[in-house]
């Protein structure tokens, strides 16, 4: 493999894993922090008890978040220079105001919830854990617009003396179209993890604590339901935003949705475009073999019109090659990306997010009164319903990365042309190598340790109070 | 003052920020061992080769101490990087390309460092406490000595040439990783390494109370030596080749700086000693950035350098960043602060729940 090659394997191995993990972050902090604050509403002690619980997987899971994205931060450099030369100007300043407005706050606030037992008035603390929220929810705002900045570019000129892409307006990058929707999007998918995975927490604790202490069976059967709601409602928010992001999409980058749609044609004119559910073969463009196909769906998802026009792959492709054809900077051999890709992860995102539903509603259903669903599969359910709604997020970010090629920013630059002309491939060999290595190795860890936390469960309630200065702290490393 | 050169202070903040807080955390990993070594009868391990109980509060009381902090700490770490990025691109793609693996060292060292520290006390069986406690010892020598590795290689130079990408011109590294280690490069590691130790012990002095207080201040004093002995030779090579006015001034505090920090720890005044090795970290990374002025890294046998307009964002970008980093980091700064002032109390050994008492790792 060339260095292009391996830089690129490197950026999805690493963006990839990074990803299990923020949403997660983002999702579990919003619940840790309801339940911390209800709480102190309600002085029910199960919800403190939650509280911590939960608390304790949250921080399981920040750590791998945080020390895989110190990487993202660097690699931009490391195997991406042209780029980043190229891009500096405008794509920089998102990343240092992230880092700036959202890192320190989470960090610092994180520190604050965890040391804090007994040290920081309890109103106090409960803040602590939704400023550290507030902080993953503005992190995931910045890097968004970064990456929408790659996706539709807009706000910017290039500087003929340089060569280079300026800013010229950063309110315009920060609220483009793209980004509006690309926000609520990603953050209600991360609503939507958390959920999923306190929901699947909850019913599998729940049917441990069958005939055991009441106080358990009601604490965990109303974390169950609580993700499950989470899940449902978050899912109906990225259902809607999906749809939005799909008419922007199509606008912005259509050969990205005709991409996902294998539409190598345009329809002819009066005549609206399928959606295809599922396709064998046939993906290369001869004579596609749709198998399951809704009328005129492509259509409506695209324009919002039953009959709207959308544009086939070929038809885009002369076009793009009319524009861009001589530009140094965005000469690519072909602009139609890989379709399989494409396609396939379009069709798994979607499934994934209806299928974390659809199990959200079942046990909404199945814990009603006084029931435990005590099933044989509803085990493995448990399990693969948040999996789901984590790899949901993998492949909807496979899908928009890779429906952007060949460009790295849109209509600008050649992915080709972007990486670092400095670095061989034996370096790249190396730190792909070790990153992955590492990764795998910490996986295990992480899910081991998350395992024995869960299994755990909560701890018996404690009275929590303010230490005075000689006793042991409440909690310490 | 103009942007470029507002934002080269800036840069220049932001690695002072980082090395005078991370570098007491670093330095506090370097202690674990040195630290928790039993001492006198009675502290036997009940097994032989496993740790006594003693040494295990001794090791938690020192990670409690940097526990609400390192994390943050680091983060100002990546606000330089960041920073770097959006106000000087071609700074941030030339180093970073260039000194590929040194960073990946670093990041590596560092993963495996915060998982530790994180990870060590999820559980509580010998061997899994004994891992993490190598990744953070490990971590907390290796990291310090690779960032000065890469500072000293901005100043002594790198080996760079003129592409053309286009029409423009633009510097890129142009050595293999063997280049970026020389005496000097290894020297600038030992340096920052051995300062952050001694940063560390004050540190811990300031912030312990009974054995552990005294046997910090003793060991500060002979890490103080040792920092001080290599920071001096460090700068005087350095400064023999880039030394300008102003850069001899700052080594010049540099080194008075530390011999206050020596002998205020000798006499006992720790806060004046951690306020001591405090500006001396400053006042090294203020004497670097002086002799990188006007360049953001500087070449190496009369290649061509990198310089700050050539390196620097447009001023539209710039002036935004500014207006950013001044209504957001008073901001910032305000509750870190806070966050200091809520954990300033001293701790001991005592403060440690025993581990029979301690309701299993964690209560957080």
């Amino acid at each position: 493999m060339d260095v292009l090659e391996l830089a690129r394997w490197q950026f999805a191995i690493t963006t990839v894993y990074h990803f299990f993990f923020v949403p997660v972050t983002i999702g579990l902090s919003a619940i840790v922090a309801w339940y911390h604050s209800r709480w102190i509403r309600t002085r029910n002690e199960e919800h403190l008890r939650m509280a911590k619980f939960l608390g304790k997987l949250f921080t399981i899971n920040f750590a791998l978040g945080l020390v895989t994205g110190i990487v993202q931060e660097f690699q931009f450099g490391m195997n991406w220079s042209t780029y980043s030369r190229f891009v500096g100007d405008i794509f920089g300043a998102p990343l240092a105001l992230e880092a700036l407005l959202a890192f320190f706050l989470e960090s610092t606030f994180l520190g604050l919830w965890i040391f804090g037992w007994g040290r920081i008035p309890e109103r106090l603390h409960a803040a602590t854990m939704w400023i550290v929220h507030i902080g993953t929810v503005l992190s995931a705002y910045f890097i968004l617009a970064a990456n929408s900045f790659m996706q539709n570019p807009v706000g910017y000129r290039i500087n003929p003396d340089t060569g280079r892409a300026e800013m010229a307006d950063f309110l315009a990058m920060l609220t483009s179209p793209v980004q509006l929707v690309a926000f609520p999007h990603v953050i209600t998918a991360c609503y939507m993890v958390g959920g999923a995975l306190v929901m699947g927490v909850g019913v599998h604790k729940l049917r441990q604590a069958k005939g055991g202490a009441l106080a358990d069976r009601r604490m965990y059967r109303h974390a169950a339901r609580l993700g499950a709601v989470v899940t449902l409602v978050a899912g109906l928010g990225v259902t809607i935003s999906g749809d939005v992001q799909g008419k922007v999409m199509t606008e912005v980058q259509p050969m990205k949705m005709a991409a996902a749609e294998a539409l190598y044609e345009t329809p002819p004119e009066g005549e609206c475009a399928p959606f295809s559910v599922l396709t064998v073969a046939g993906l290369g463009g001869e004579d596609p073999t749709h198998v399951l196909e809704i009328p005129c769906l492509l259509s409506y998802l695209g324009t919002g019109s039953w009959d709207g026009q959308v544009q086939g792959m070929v038809e885009l492709e002369n076009e793009y090659r009319a524009s861009f054809g001589d530009s140094e900077l965005t000469r690519a051999d072909t602009y139609i990306p890989p379709i399989a890709m494409t396609y396939w992860n379009f069709r798994l995102m979607m499934g994934a997010g209806f299928f974390a539903m659809a199990v959200g509603a079942w046990v909404l259903w199945a814990t009603r009164k006084d029931r435990a669903p005590m099933q044989r599969w509803v085990g493995p359910l448990m399990v693969l319903a948040p999996i789901a709604t984590i790899l949901g997020h993998s492949f909807g970010w496979i899908f928009t990365e890779i429906g952007r090629q060949p460009w790295v920013v849109f209509g600008e630059m050649a992915t080709h042309t972007a990486v670092s002309p400095s670095v061989g491939s034996t370096d790249v060999w190396i730190s792909m190598g070790v990153f992955t290595l590492l990764y795998g190795a910490l996986a295990v860890v992480e899910v081991r340790l998350l395992l024995e936390y869960i299994r755990r469960g909560a701890e018996p309630f404690e009275e929590p109070r303010l230490v005075t200065d000689d006793e042991p702290l409440a909690f310490t490393y | 003052m103009d942007l470029v050169l507002i934002w080269f202070v800036l840069i220049a903040v932001l690695w002072t920020g980082y090395l005078v807080l991370e570098g007491f955390d670093f330095g506090v990993g370097m202690l674990l061992p040195l630290l928790a070594r039993d001492r006198g009868p009675g502290s036997a391990p009940a097994v032989p080769g496993q740790r006594s109980t003693s040494s295990e509060d001794r090791r938690r009381t020192l990670l409690t101490t940097i526990g609400p902090h390192w994390d943050g700490n680091e983060v100002w770490l990546l606000t330089a990087g960041g920073a770097t990025f959006a106000a000087f691109p071609h700074w941030y793609a030339t180093m970073f390309s260039g000194m590929y693996l040194p960073l990946l060292l670093l990041l590596v060292t560092l993963i495996l460092r915060n998982m530790g520290l994180e990870y060590r006390h999820k559980r509580t069986d010998a061997a899994w406490v004994r891992r993490w406690d190598v990744a953070i010892v490990g971590g907390s020598v290796i990291a310090p000595f690779v960032v000065g590795v890469a500072l000293t290689n901005l100043v002594v130079g790198m080996p760079m040439s003129e592409h053309l990408s286009g029409t423009t011109a633009y510097t890129e590294f142009s050595g293999s990783v063997l280049d970026l280690f020389t005496p000097v490069t290894l020297l600038g590691g030992l340096a920052l390494t051995a300062l952050c130790l001694t940063h560390g012990a004050h540190f811990v002095a300031l912030k312990t109370s009974g054995p552990l207080r005294q046997e910090s201040r003793t060991l500060a004093r002979l890490a103080g030596a040792v920092a001080a002995a290599l920071s001096v030779v460090l700068l005087l090579v350095l400064g023999a080749d880039r030394g300008t006015v102003a850069s001899w001034v700052a080594a010049g505090v540099a080194v008075v700086a530390l011999v206050v920090a020596i002998a205020a720890n000798t006499k006992g005044a720790e806060r004046l000693a951690f306020v001591g090795s405090s500006t001396t970290i400053a006042m090294v990374v203020v004497g670097y950035f002086l002799m990188l002025s006007p360049n953001a890294i500087n070449g190496r046998d009369a290649g061509p350098a990198l310089t700050l307009e050539a390196a620097a964002s447009s001023s539209m970008t710039l002036t935004i960043m500014t207006w950013a980093a001044l209504v957001f980091t008073p901001i910032m700064l305000g509750y870190t602060v806070w966050s200091y002032w809520i954990f300033r109390r001293r701790l001991s050994v005592d403060h440690m729940a025993r581990p029979d008492t301690r309701t299993e790792e964690m209560v957080g």
